[in-house]
């Protein structure tokens, strides 16, 4: 293997490992940011309990996300020095723009809000899980801003051996990017309802703590079945969002060979790369592409044959990636509707078939979030920006084979073992259940009997004059 | 204004980036490889990780963010830089994945093997970094062997990872080391209590005078080893840069003797600081210079973004760089009690 391939392999690994956590991250933050809401708000000691049980399983999962990340930031020099040089001029605005605006608050506010249970007033630590999950949220649209830019490069102009960037506003309001940001987001606000769901019924099947998790099951059902929904809609704009603007991508997804009017939907195929064409189609839905594309139920679609074999994507890897990615995400909107109306029920605790599909379903929308990368990444193959610099020259010159393999392998192991570590913790916790003494977080924290004081009112300011300052 | 004017601005903000990050980072980095030497008990140990826990992940943003400086301002620049010492970085990036994990999974298990494990990760990891930092500026002074042409753009090196630990390296990876080392005990020292407070006030003051020897050591060594002095020769006041570096160190034992720790610990901030600038300002321009062909140094002039890019990233400093300080002073004052052991005993949140 070579450097082009090797450096290609560690970014998809250490990416992918990356968004193992990032997701959970995501949507767990804001869940538990909710909780801590309803707890200040109605004073309702299980919504404290709740803050505090889901808010540990999501710092030990944040823990990875945090560093893994760093990797992401320094390999585009350390792997890419050719696109880092290439196109920084556009791409390195956004990464030090997340930092500055999004990094700083999370991780600052993720300090305070670890820390400061005893140290400022309820409604300041409320603000700072708010503050905090707002920050995760802003670094994904901004790095989605960056990732959209090299799916559909806009604002720029190749000048001076370079891509230069000449109209800001138009990278920072690119339609894929803002596409791909809902459509991510609300995967991990789906995931991370699932994973509530799934931990929830693992206790409910032990008949632990009923209380708690039921209510913790219902509200994450809820929010399971809306985001779910919400994943399925942004995924059919970016379908479309695709087809208009990397038709080889488009294609790839649905293996569609030939360009045609009118081109129906197989729901079985089975693609054939060698003789380009497919081996299987059956049960065609007529003009479904078409219209599921351009919303024409005779539009056409440019098929593979349309692009030279040297600038199609892998299309057997991106069809079955989106195929799983679809197949998931449907099996997601059915299970978190069934958990709607099942965990309404009296009797839910007695439905243990359900509860014990949706505790071992967790890792379904972790599946479909790693499908979903590669169809985005390996569909934009050949080009690393698509239609602008193609990934094989964009690898950095002095780089040796021997160093990337050995990085590859540093990465694996070092990976391998914090990943087991990390999830051997997160399973422990989750078993472990809520803490069953609420006494022991009154009297170590004073948190539940300490009225706001004034010089915590004193903080809030604090706050407050920061976030209007921002 | 024009190019130039913005790519001086972003020489200066580059400089204040590593500058703030190595005085933040620096005591995490100290208390971290001098945990062992500092914390004889279980719960000293956890006093002292969360001395550093409701900051640490704040403080290491800054490096994050001197790197999208560097990538988003000089492109080239951050990536050859990145590209041609890759192995080095490499190292300093697991340890930085692991020093950050250990934080945050050691108390998680109460298990004295597993917490004996992670102990020895926090060392490692926070004394490795201290060293390669020092390593990779201490080789950036000097120059590194790349020959870059801008006009064709063929960018070759011809170092390796052994290259840069020469003399020169190492004795600024060493200075480093002990700079970092007399900060976490100044930091430990001022928040924490009792026999550990003690402890670490000793190790301050029996560290000076290593420190002070590496620190007259480097400076010498620093005049035939790199250009570094070209520009203070050039505009003596200049020379106010590292003369206020020199009198901060002399200041942080005279403090420290006194045992006024925190206007000690002050002065380590600016002794690190002013550090940074004095190095930062010999560079000038170059961000990293060539040791073996003047004409393929990287300045600001020739691996910067374009004016727009950099009047962009001007206006976003300046709106938060301010705002990130202004909170982050706002949690200091939060978390700025002294911390002891009934602190973390029994508390669920602690590290």
């Amino acid at each position: 293997m070579n450097v082009v391939t090797l450096s290609q392999l560690q970014f998809a690994a250490t990416g992918m490992f990356h968004w193992i956590f990032v997701p959970l991250t995501l949507g767990l933050s804001i869940m538990t940011a909710w909780m801590e809401t309803k707890y200040v708000t109605t004073g309702d000691e299980t919504w404290l309990r709740m803050t505090k049980f889901w808010g540990k399983l999501f710092l030990i999962n944040f823990a990875l996300g945090v560093v893994t990340g760093i990797t992401m930031e320094f390999q585009f020099g350390m792997n890419w020095s050719e696109y880092s040089r290439y196109v920084g001029d556009i791409f390195g605005a956004p990464l030090a723009i997340e930092a500055t605006l999004a990094f700083f608050l999370e991780s600052v506010f993720i300090g305070v809000w670890i820390f400061g249970w005893k140290k400022i007033s309820r409604k300041a630590h409320m603000i700072s899980i708010w503050l905090a999950a707002g920050a995760t949220n802003v670094s994904a649209l901004i790095i989605l801003l960056a990732n959209a830019w090299m799916q559909k490069p806009v604002g720029y102009v190749l000048r001076n051996n370079r891509a230069e960037m000449n109209d800001f506003l138009a990278v920072l309001t690119n339609p894929y990017g803002w596409i791909k940001f809902t459509h991510t987001l609300l995967s991990g606000y789906a995931l991370a309802a699932f994973v509530v769901m799934g931990v929830s019924a693992w206790h409910l099947l032990r008949k632990n703590e009923s209380a708690f998790f039921k209510r913790s099951f219902r509200l994450a059902a809820v929010w399971g079945f809306v985001a779910s929904i919400g994943v399925a809609v942004t995924g059919d704009f970016h379908a479309v969002e695709i087809a208009r603007t990397q038709p080889s991508k488009f294609a790839a997804m649905e293996s569609q060979w030939e360009t045609k009017r009118g081109v129906g939907m197989n729901l079985l195929l089975l693609p054939d790369v060698a003789r380009e064409c497919n081996s299987i189609e059956q049960l065609c839905v007529p003009n479904a592409l078409s219209f599921l594309a351009f919303k024409d139920p005779n539009a056409e679609i440019k098929g593979l044959k349309e692009f030279p074999k040297e600038l199609r994507p892998p299309v057997t890897a991106t069809f079955i990636s989106f195929r799983l990615m679809v197949g998931l995400g449907t099996f997601m909107i059915l299970a978190s509707l069934a958990g709607i109306i099942l965990s309404r029920r009296q009797n839910f605790e007695e439905q243990r078939w359900f509860l014990k599909l949706m505790a071992i379903a967790i890792p379904a929308p972790y599946l479909a979030e790693q499908f979903g990368w590669l169809v985005a990444e390996l569909g934009r193959q050949p080009w690393i920006v698509y239609g602008v610099l193609k990934t094989a020259d964009a690898v950095s010159k002095s780089i040796s084979t021997t160093q990337v393999a050995l990085s590859l392998l540093g990465f694996t192991v070092l990976y391998g073992l914090l990943g087991a570590i990390d999830i051997f913790l997160l399973v422990k916790h989750a078993k472990k259940g809520p803490d069953k003494d609420l006494s022991a977080i009154i009297n170590v924290q004073g948190y539940l009997v300490t009225p706001d004081a004034p010089q915590t009112d004193k903080d809030m300011a604090g706050i407050i004059n920061v976030q209007g300052r921002a | 204004m024009d190019l130039s004017v913005f790519q001086i601005i972003w020489f200066v903000l580059w400089g204040v980036l590593w500058a703030v990050y190595f005085m933040l980072d620096g005591f995490v980095l100290g208390t971290g490889f001098l945990s062992g030497l500092l914390a004889k008990t279980d719960t000293e140990k956890r006093v002292l990780i969360n001395t550093v826990g409701p900051v640490w992940d704040g403080n290491e943003v800054w490096l994050i963010t001197a790197g999208g400086a560097t990538f988003a301002a000089f492109p080239t620049t951050y990536a050859l830089m990145f590209s041609n010492l890759y192995s080095a970085l490499l190292l300093l990036l697991f340890a930085m994945i692991v020093r950050g994990v250990s934080f945050e999974f050691r108390s998680k298990l109460d298990s004295p093997a597993w917490r004996g494990g992670w102990d020895m990760a926090i060392i490692v990891s926070s004394f490795l970094p201290a060293l390669l930092f020092g390593v990779a500026f201490g080789n950036i002074f000097k120059g590194i062997p790349m020959k870059n042409d801008f006009a064709t753009l063929n960018f070759s090196y011809d170092g390796t990872l052994i290259g840069l630990l020469n003399p020169y390296g190492l004795l600024t990876g060493v200075l480093f080391v002990l700079l970092f080392a007399v900060h976490g005990s100044l930091y430990a020292a001022i928040k924490t209590t009792g026999e550990l407070s003690t402890r670490a006030a000793g190790l301050a003051n029996r560290l000076w005078l290593p420190l002070l020897a590496v620190a007259v050591a480097f400076l010498g060594y620093t005049y035939p080893a790199t250009r570094l002095y070209d520009n203070f020769l050039k505009a003596p006041v200049l020379l106010i840069i590292p003369i206020i570096a020199v009198v901060s160190l002399l200041l942080v034992k005279v403090f420290a003797a006194k045992g006024a720790l925190h206007n000690s610990f002050l002065f380590s901030c600016l002794t690190i600081v002013f550090v940074v600038f004095t190095g930062v300002t010999g560079l000038f321009p170059n961000l990293i210079p060539s040791n073996i062909d003047p004409a393929s140094n990287l300045t600001i002039f020739n691996s910067s973004s374009s004016l727009l890019t950099l009047q962009i990233m001007t206006v976003v400093a300046l709106i938060f760089v301010p705002t990130v300080i202004a909170y982050k002073i706002w949690v200091y004052r939060i978390f700025r009690a002294r911390i002891s052991g009934e602190d973390v005993i029994g508390n669920p949140e602690a590290y």
